[in-house]
């Protein structure tokens, strides 16, 4: 890590946080979730239109002389800390992260990756890159024209298809787009079909398989803040309902063994906090640290989110093991996070490789 | 003395005088029961013959031998192991001769109305309240996290019949008849999307002074015979080597070879040898029980089970990947039993959040390892003494 790392956050990002804060307070709180995911679409209508479009978020990334807001991977960091908090049901991560990153490393190309790029910045139009949740950003495209487990792809006007000679992009509309139930009720998945041939294609297999790999760099590296503002939700709310709920005359807050449960988790949450900046200032700075940062912060807010969450379940006794408290959205969001974008073991194995630390022969 | 001998005797004069291929289920089964065989060290005329409740085994396989059917014990599993030894304990001969057969031949479906939703771990803080009208108590209150509820014939009860009394001294116990018009059970949907308990809701319900356990007010106490029960049988049940939920992450483990990596590897064998561990606590106590030589280690089963089945099924869904990024189905369906290893491993995720909170939290029970095992003191207490009326809720 250089020593310019900046891992505070700036006023324009506390003003950024504030309106999304609002944003989603007012039009997707937690019951609105829960009586969305009833429907056949957990997506908030209207809702993208507003973070998109009225505050800007989905141009985050894009430079302003190619029509986004020209700010960086930090601001779009808060953003993701936000939806976390709220488990929102959003194409940010997918759409406004992974897809607009990897076009943007094809945006030295001009052509309909530019004219893409600049859609996607005003949220008109949605992207998302055509493979599984689950792929890690050193992953091995698989062959074949159906591909599992993409996720949003229910709310995508375009699909970025990676294909042996090259990305393509293919609208949602020549594309088959399965629904599967997804462990995250927030976050829907599909198998994605498309023709072989179908689309336009974006760049040839080379430059095509770094731009992915971009893509899904920055992606990992900011699921870090999702999962840091979805953890810090758990906690939250975890102290909340502890100091409120009363057993045995008292707040079972003030019982020792849980009060310790919760200092941990804030202590845990220290660490999030820290890697999770390092990985989106790491990312907006091009550092070439970036890739080590990322693996970190994956491997270290992975299990941090899926202990808040299951902690927030456990410290609110029965309630918290109701379809009716919002506890189980975060806990179904913070375990599919920890399978989203590389798993833990790859993640370090990636530190492995970069910091010379061989598994035994 | 009843001995294995004479137990032997009997069960094949049942077996002649009730051949199972060509009696119906439920006669053979009241056969069964009239014959003392139901369960020996019950007393006569009540199912059983006075015998040593290890005898049990002896007849359990002359019948298992025979081809005899069963009482579906899971499926009665709380009339069997919670209401049946509280109404043996403290039922009137009238109640113990009315309720036993039926519920061990499952012909009555019982229910445990014991939680709240302000009185979980601290249980002896309820409010749900009895009060006494005439013959009859009336009783008014919500009770939770109650299984079979929408089955169930009878429930076994605890209400508060003195606010003005210490929360444990102003309880009591009754049976309480779920047809009554005052019962209203909704589902209870949990965030496996199941909905496997409900909340029952009791207004104006009216309980006869015959159908009290115990004396009034005696209801904690009598209400421990039903949850040392309990305890007893959710992490008493004897399972093979591999038995459970790591039976499962070890056969996805040998069948998927494509989804090994060294992390997983390592935490694989950690919950591999932490379940070969808990599967040999678990022998040693059934052991020590036999030995007539009870330990306290039944405390740590259920603490082992809850730790051991959350950690093994998160293991699953990461190691699953993109498969463990889907669930089966979230229709909220209404099963019959409980099942903590079936269905896929979300599903196992998921569900074992529950065995943690469900029949006394992980908190509660090392609280009890500490204090009534270890021998530390309790946290200082200032809900003992004072009327339940006057507690913080």
């Amino acid at each position: 890590m250089t020593a310019q790392t900046d891992l505070l956050y700036s006023e324009t990002e506390d003003d950024l946080r504030a309106a999304v804060r609002a944003l989603l307070a007012d039009r997707a709180g937690h019951q609105t979730l829960l009586d969305r995911i009833e429907t056949d679409s957990p997506y908030v209508p209207g809702l993208w239109k507003s973070l998109a479009g009225d505050i800007g978020a989905a141009g985050l990334l894009v430079p302003e002389a190619l029509g986004g807001q020209g700010a960086t991977h930090r601001e779009a960091a808060v953003v993701l800390e936000e939806l976390g908090r709220a488990v929102t049901p959003l194409p940010y991560l997918t759409g406004a992260v992974v897809a607009t990153e990897t076009l943007l490393a094809l945006a030295g190309e001009g052509g309909p990756a530019v004219e893409l790029l600049a859609a996607l910045a005003s949220g008109e139009r949605v992207a998302v890159l055509a493979v599984p949740l689950s792929a890690a950003p050193d992953a091995e495209p698989r062959p074949g024209p159906t591909v599992a487990g993409v996720a949003d792809a229910a709310v995508a006007d375009v699909l970025l298809v990676p294909r042996a000679d090259g990305l393509y992009a293919v609208p949602a509309g020549e594309a088959t787009i399965e629904p599967q139930t997804p462990l995250d009720l927030t976050r829907p998945l599909a198998r994605v079909t498309t023709e072989p041939g179908s689309g336009t294609r974006l760049a040839d297999g080379d430059a095509a398989r770094a731009a992915v790999r971009r893509g899904l760099l920055a992606g990992a590296g900011l699921l870090a803040s999702e999962q840091l503002g979805l953890a810090e939700w758990c906690l939250e709310e975890t102290v909340r309902y502890t100091r409120e709920r009363h057993q045995f005359n008292r707040p079972v807050g003030s019982f020792q063994a849980l009060k310790h449960r919760m200092a941990q988790l804030w202590l845990d949450l220290v660490g999030a906090r820290a890697v999770a900046r390092a990985a989106a200032d790491a990312l907006a700075t091009g550092s070439p640290d970036a890739p080590l940062t990322v693996a970190v912060a994956q491997a270290y807010c992975s299990r941090t989110a899926v202990r808040a969450a299951e902690e927030c379940v456990q410290l609110h006794g029965g309630i918290g093991m109701t379809w009716e408290h919002p506890a189980h959205l975060a806990l179904k969001r913070a375990k599919s996070d920890q399978i989203a974008l590389g798993s833990t073991g790859r993640h370090q194995d990636v530190i492995a490789d970069l910091m010379d630390l061989q598994a035994p022969v | 003395m009843t001995d294995a001998e004479e137990l032997r005797t009997r069960t094949r004069r049942l077996l002649t005088e009730h051949p199972p291929a060509t009696t119906d289920r439920t006669d053979f089964l009241k056969a069964r029961f009239d014959a003392g065989l139901a369960w020996v060290h019950y007393p006569v005329g009540l199912g059983g013959l006075d015998a040593p409740r290890a005898l049990q085994a002896v007849v359990d396989a002359e019948l298992a031998a025979a081809g005899a059917p069963d009482n579906d014990p899971r499926r009665i599993g709380i009339g069997l192991g919670m209401a049946a030894p509280t109404l043996l304990a403290y039922g009137s001969e009238e109640v113990k001769s009315r309720f036993l057969r039926p519920l061990w031949v499952g012909e009555e479906v019982w229910c445990q109305l014991f939680s709240e939703p302000g009185a979980g771990s601290d249980l002896a803080a309820l409010g749900t309240r009895a009060v006494r009208d005439g013959e009859d108590w009336v009783i008014d209150g919500q009770k939770v996290w109650t299984s079979s509820a929408h089955l169930a014939r009878w429930a076994i009860l605890i209400a508060r019949t003195d606010p003005e009394a210490p929360k444990h001294r102003g309880i009591t116990y009754f049976v309480c008849d779920m047809t009554d018009p005052g019962v209203e059970v909704r589902p209870l949907r949990q965030i496996t999307g199941e909905a496997e308990f409900n909340e029952v809701f009791l207004t104006g319900v009216r309980i006869p002074d015959a159908h009290r356990l115990g004396e009034v007010g005696d209801g904690w106490r009598v209400a421990q015979t039903t949850l040392m029960n309990e305890r007893v049988s959710i992490g008493g049940a004897r399972i093979p080597r591999e038995g459970g939920m790591i039976g499962k992450l070890a056969a996805t483990w040998r069948e998927r070879p494509e989804l090994r990596t060294h992390d997983l590897h390592r935490r694989l064998l950690d919950l591999w040898v932490d379940a070969e561990v808990a599967r040999l606590t678990g022998e040693r106590l059934r052991q020590q029980l036999v030995a007539g030589q009870p330990g306290p280690e039944g405390s740590a089963m259920k603490l082992g089970f809850a730790r051991l089945n959350q950690a093994i099924s998160g293991l699953e869904v990461e190691l699953l990947g993109d498969e463990g990024l889907l669930y089966g189905e979230w229709e909220m369906r209404r099963p019959e039993l409980v099942d903590f290893t079936g269905r896929d491993a979300g599903y196992r995720y998921l569900r074992s959040k529950g065995n943690s909170i469900e029949g006394g939290t992980s908190e509660v029970l090392l609280n009890i390892v500490a204090e009534r095992v270890l021998g530390l003191p309790s946290e200082p207490r200032n809900d003992k003494d004072v009327a339940w009326k006057d507690l913080t809720r």
